[in-house]
């Protein structure tokens, strides 16, 4: 064999080593997804959606309130933790050049790794106990919250990051204040990034549970109250599969398979907006400025 | 000294370094000025002392005066912003801003400061663009992305971007680096046709540019002004030994 045949023969068996990790990696969440859909697909019905959770195992049950309750927290912490890891993230990596960037830098890479039911714990003492607000919508959602901040701020800051400075030296120079070229500019070019961290915040805390425990709790009534406690996907599941009933059992199944949907359709419906929003300027006055052409011409 | 820009004991540091050694230097009014010298003799750092972008680089600082029609660009009453819209740029890299389509690029500098009135900016995008000769190749798809055009195109969106904006100065950073040798006689007979308009200050590697285009020519060595003067006289006469030997091409 030459020189050029051991390499090629190298190559091939460096590609053939890759592909088999992917494969590797795959199995378990094709198992996972596999055994998700087959065995909660059959408690999933129009009733199981929109019923609420009563927890004896009878005829009627469902998990519409369980649904409600994921997607409101899921409102409500995105309300608080999108904003803020936001403006942090923009601010570490526009603005943060100083000790005051380092610091806030280093306590969010703390913060992305603390074990949640630590935050719940924090939630808890805060919301519940000290605010006497109970286990309650609000204070689920400020656990979920902090839980969103770091991540979001993170992937903000790294989004951020990969935009060449010769954009924001380009917009500086045309006597844009540096603010607005932050937003408009430097923002307007990392959104696909900032989307993707703020997507990942989303599914990260719609499977949650151990915070949710110890603050929105669980309730097997319909609520839309900030103040009452809430049931949840993550610890309906919890409940459920805690029971020796075999219905429950089942529906913990079909509620597993409701959040994994949840968490899907989140990401693929901001993937498709952002694929139609590839550029900044107003359809309708480029259609208006066309027809001035051809009137024109 | 006088010109519409003048520079006095003007020194440039990048933390401890020091990349511009008190320059004085007066820039003519409508004319075009060349900065030439080899790499790292702190050119660039000059222009960009004259439109305050120095300073945007983490751990500059400028000394000295830039006076701007006589009016100190650094003193305590005008703001980088403002000296920025009088004072443009256009850099080595065509930087055209990807999420904006060719029409949002040309008017970039307008719609960040709040502009709204789409007929303005319509007449703004035809003048610009027509300016920077650009208008018949890009007139029927001003909604393309602004980099879905060729890097000579892009450079050309870029002057024109910097145009809307009506500047007095064009400061150019060796604006014809990255492209080939027809793109770079396009924004020579560009820079040529502006000059009645505005004051051009070029930046430049390429001595044959200089000549060709410039009206004065300055020679930087290791940050320091070595020789200023008309082009013709610099490139044929020069006072300097160094400035002879660079442009014979026995260093740099």
């Amino acid at each position: 064999m030459n020189t050029f045949e051991v390499r090629k023969l190298k190559n091939e068996l460096a590609s053939a080593a890759a592909l088999a990790c992917v494969i590797l990696a795959l199995i378990p969440l094709m198992y996972i997804l596999f055994e998700v859909v087959k065995t909660g697909a059959p408690a999933i019905s129009w009733q199981f959606l929109t019923s609420r959770t009563v927890g004896t195992g009878g005829p009627g049950e469902g998990i519409g309130n369980a649904i409600l309750g994921t997607l409101l927290l899921l409102f409500y912490a995105s309300l608080i933790g999108i904003p803020v890891g936001l403006l942090t993230g923009i601010y570490v990596s526009e603005y943060g050049n100083n000790r005051i960037g380092y610091t806030i830098r280093f306590f969010n890479d703390v913060l992305a790794n603390f074990p949640s039911i630590v935050i719940g714990l924090l939630a808890y003492a805060l919301v519940v106990d000290l605010m006497r607000l109970g286990f309650s919508l609000i204070a689920g959602s400020f656990a979920l919250a902090i839980i969103m901040i770091p991540i979001v701020s993170n992937t903000t800051e790294e989004a951020l990051r990969m935009v060449p400075n010769s954009l924001r030296e380009g917009a500086l120079a045309l006597g844009v204040p540096r603010w607005r070229a932050t937003l408009k500019v430097v923002l307007s070019n990392g959104r696909n990034g900032v989307a993707t961290g703020t997507l990942l915040a989303i599914a990260r805390i719609a499977g949650e549970t151990a915070p949710l425990i110890l603050t929105a709790f669980y309730s097997s009534y319909w609520s839309a109250s900030l103040t009452e406690p809430i049931a949840s996907l993550p610890v309906t599941i919890f409940r459920n599969y805690n029971s020796p009933s075999k219905v429950l059992l089942e529906q913990a199944w079909g509620a597993a398979l409701v959040l994994i949907m949840i968490v899907l359709s989140i990401n693929i419906s901001v993937r498709l907006l952002l694929r139609n929003r590839t550029s900044n300027g107003k359809r309708e006055v480029m259609k208006t400025w066309k027809a001035r052409l051809s009137r024109k011409a | 000294m006088e010109g519409k820009i003048v520079t006095e004991g003007l020194n440039a540091y990048f933390g401890e370094v020091h990349a511009v050694k008190n320059v004085g230097l007066g820039i003519k009014q409508n004319a075009i000025t060349a900065i030439i010298g080899p790499s790292g003799c702190g050119k660039s750092t000059l222009i960009r002392c004259m439109n305050r972008m120095h300073e945007v680089v983490r751990g500059a600082r400028v000394k000295g005066k830039v006076l701007l029609d006589g009016k100190d660009i650094y003193g305590p009453a005008t703001s980088p912003v403002m000296v920025r819209t009088k004072v443009g740029m256009v850099f080595q890299k065509p930087n055209p801003f990807p999420t904006m389509n060719i029409y949002d690029n040309v008017v970039a500098g307008l719609r960040l400061n709040g502009e709204r009135d789409w007929k303005k900016l319509d007449t703004v995008v035809e003048r610009s663009l027509k300016l920077a000769a650009l208008w018949d190749e890009v007139k029927d798809h001003l909604d393309a992305s602004g980099v879905s055009i060729s890097g000579g195109q892009q450079q050309r969106l870029c002057i024109a971007r910097a145009l809307a904006v009506q500047p007095e100065v064009l400061l150019l950073d060796e604006p014809c680096s990255a492209l080939d040798p027809i793109a770079t006689a396009k924004i020579e007979d560009l820079l040529f046709d502006l000059k009645d308009k505005y004051t051009i200050v070029i930046v430049t590697h390429n001595m044959q540019q200089a000549a060709r285009i410039s009206d004065h020519t300055a020679f930087m060595y290791l940050g320091e002004l070595v020789e200023y003067g008309d082009t013709k006289k610099i490139f044929e006469n020069p006072d300097k030994e160094l400035t002879e030997k660079y442009i014979t091409g026995r260093f740099g």
